[in-house]
């Protein structure tokens, strides 16, 4: 059980080279064929697809789900994806499309992407997804009250967040582009878990840069250190960045050494990711006919 | 006290999307010319570096494809401009491999002359192979050529530098994008070819030079999916077998140029350029075909 509220002034501070050395070394490991092959299923098994477009229309949406369902049918036995990801307003039509299929659909919520709002427009954005059937709840923090040092502004915020979802899971979006720093994505990592995140999520794909190797290990790293201290898992999403295959295993590699096997499926981990199924897909091929593939044979969406 | 000067000699890489990097596989041989001296190690590319090459000429391909047709041809002449500044190094080079002086210095200027006659066909070639076509229905038909996408060349072995000249300009004038392995026993030219292409105006990927076996990276080159067409030019049957089996696997476009004297000023012609272009015909609906007043 959770009793004390750390002290967020004094969260760890982060050594960037090492993060970032170390984040590199991830990318040199040797993944031999049958690995790459299980590794390359379970990538695809963790996928929330996502659109968050301004001209997302019920069409899009809807073939989206389908895709999501037939990733590529020329290849039988493939997982289907974990989530589709959509803004509140196309939640219904997903869950219509998805049907007793097993796929969550994911809203974002609280003002996306900016978080520019009050607590009552951010809560009721919250409450209209879950009334729509969402299955989880992506919402983003005020990172301008972050950089104000306003730390309980932020904890209450997701907190709050937190209440309005219900059963409905929580993925709480830092914006690391925004923030800066590692230090600083440290500190947001620990107010979001402390306030009741299920997820942790590095982006929302609208800002450069987004997902990196280096500020996903911090995360991971926040996680594990909750981990030991309240019992407490809390899953992961890194999103935006991620278009590669081979980037994809890297993730893998990374989430294996630093939270273990316990964390290595689409409950603990997502990737929020709309190009990297069709790379995974044109690889599994590859694996599968021995010859390279063309994206002029796989759906586009 | 003096010491003697050690000439820096040139480190022949490989071309890909505007940069010259070496081989991912590490490995390398011996070009020599005829006399058995040693010329320079060249780069022997591995099925990774085609994959690589082919996926940047994929990338280039959107850009190349949508502009005007005029401006290609600027590019084109402009290629033939830094050549002809670089002729000297060309000879020598050229010359190195085993031409006479007189030979090379045709060779080249050649070269130069067939830079600038496709130049001249880029905005030309369409409106002699495009046609309107008479139909017996109220439509406008119309058959425009649009270029094929990504084309894998096997550049003629025996030239160093007027083959790879005669095979690479009509797909670039006709829009597409290539990757091009050079004559294994002659490169040299290839290489030193890729920095004239480099200083001019052609943007990066467009044009991918490799070096290495053809017994080796043939069938990378002719079974990858992403390839819209394969260029051979050898005359070697079981070669030529192989890249029509591959090509079948995704009904990609083949050219064979068996016996093509490249030297041969005749040796040109737009039906280069034709050999690399799809035909789009479109049905365009008018209300009246008499209204039209016109033959179709």
């Amino acid at each position: 059980m959770i009793t004390t509220t750390p002290d967020f002034t004094a969260t760890p501070r982060i050594d960037q080279v090492g993060v970032e050395e170390r984040a590199s070394r991830f990318t040199k490991r040797s993944i031999k064929d049958e690995t790459k092959l299980n590794g390359l299923k379970l990538a695809l098994n963790m996928i929330d697809l996502t659109t968050l477009e301004g001209k997302d229309t019920d069409g899009k949406v809807k073939q989206m789900c389908y895709k999501a369902m037939h990733l590529h049918d020329a290849y039988p036995g493939l997982p289907t994806v974990a989530a589709i990801c959509v803004y509140p307003s196309m939640v219904a039509v997903a869950k219509k499309a998805l049907g007793d299929s097993g796929i969550k659909v994911a809203s974002v919520a609280t003002a996306f992407p900016s978080g520019q709002s009050t607590r009552d427009v951010k809560l009721r954005d919250t409450k209209y997804a879950i009334n729509q059937g969402a299955d989880e709840i992506d919402m983003v923090i005020s990172r301008g009250k972050f950089h104000q040092g306003e730390y309980n502004f932020v904890f209450d915020e997701i907190a709050s967040i937190k209440e309005a979802c219900g059963d409905a899971r929580l993925k709480v979006i830092l914006e690391t582009g925004e923030l800066g720093t590692y230090d600083k994505v440290r500190k947001a990592s620990d107010i979001a878990m402390y306030a009741g995140a299920d997820f942790i999520k590095t982006s929302t794909g609208k800002i450069q840069p987004a997902a990196t190797m280096p500020v996903t290990l911090v995360m991971l790293e926040a996680i594990r250190d909750f981990y030991y201290k309240t019992g407490k898992k809390i899953a992961m999403k890194p999103a935006g960045g991620i278009s590669k295959a081979k980037q994809a295993l890297h993730y893998l590699v990374m989430l294996n050494e630093v939270l273990g096997e316990d964390w290595m499926n689409n409950e603990w981990f997502r990737f929020g990711a709309s190009s990297l199924a069709n790379d995974i897909l044109m690889q599994l091929m590859k694996q599968k006919t021995g010859l390279y593939q063309s994206g002029d044979y796989f759906a586009n969406d | 006290m003096s010491t003697k000067r050690v000439t820096v000699l040139k480190t022949y890489k490989i071309y890909i999307g505007g940069q010259f990097p070496r081989t991912e596989s590490g490995r390398y041989y011996v070009a020599s010319n005829p006399k058995g001296e040693h010329l320079a190690n060249m780069c022997l590319c591995s099925r990774k570096d085609v994959r690589d090459a082919i996926g940047t000429a994929r990338g280039a391909f959107g850009g190349w494809s949508a502009r005007a047709a005029f401006n290609r041809g600027q590019i084109l002449y402009r290629i033939a401009e830094m050549l002809e500044g670089r002729k000297a190094q060309f000879i020598e080079e050229l010359m190195l491999q085993g031409s006479s002086k007189v030979a090379a210095e045709k060779e080249i200027t050649l070269s130069i002359d067939r830079l600038i006659y496709y130049s001249g066909w880029c905005d030309k070639y369409q409106q002699i192979f495009s046609s309107v076509n008479p139909v017996a229905s109220s439509h406008f038909n119309f058959s425009a050529l649009e270029p094929m996408g990504v084309v894998t060349i096997v550049a003629p072995q025996q030239s160093s530098l007027i083959g790879l000249v005669s095979v690479m300009a009509p797909v670039i004038a006709g829009g597409n994008t290539c990757v091009i392995l050079a004559s294994e026993t002659k490169p040299l030219c290839a290489v030193t070819f890729a920095e004239v292409l480099n200083s001019s105006d052609l943007p990066g990927g467009v044009v991918n030079i490799l070096t290495g076996k053809v017994s080796e990276l043939l069938s990378h080159l002719s079974n990858h999916m992403d390839v819209n067409a394969v260029c051979f030019s050898e005359s070697d049957t079981s070669s030529i077998k192989m890249v029509k089996e591959n090509a079948a696997l995704n009904v990609k476009r083949t050219a064979f140029y068996e016996n093509e004297k490249w030297m041969n000023e005749n040796t040109q012609s737009p039906y280069f350029i034709n050999d690399f272009q799809e035909v789009k015909t479109t049905w365009h609906p008018i209300e009246n075909i008499g209204g039209a007043k016109s033959g179709y």
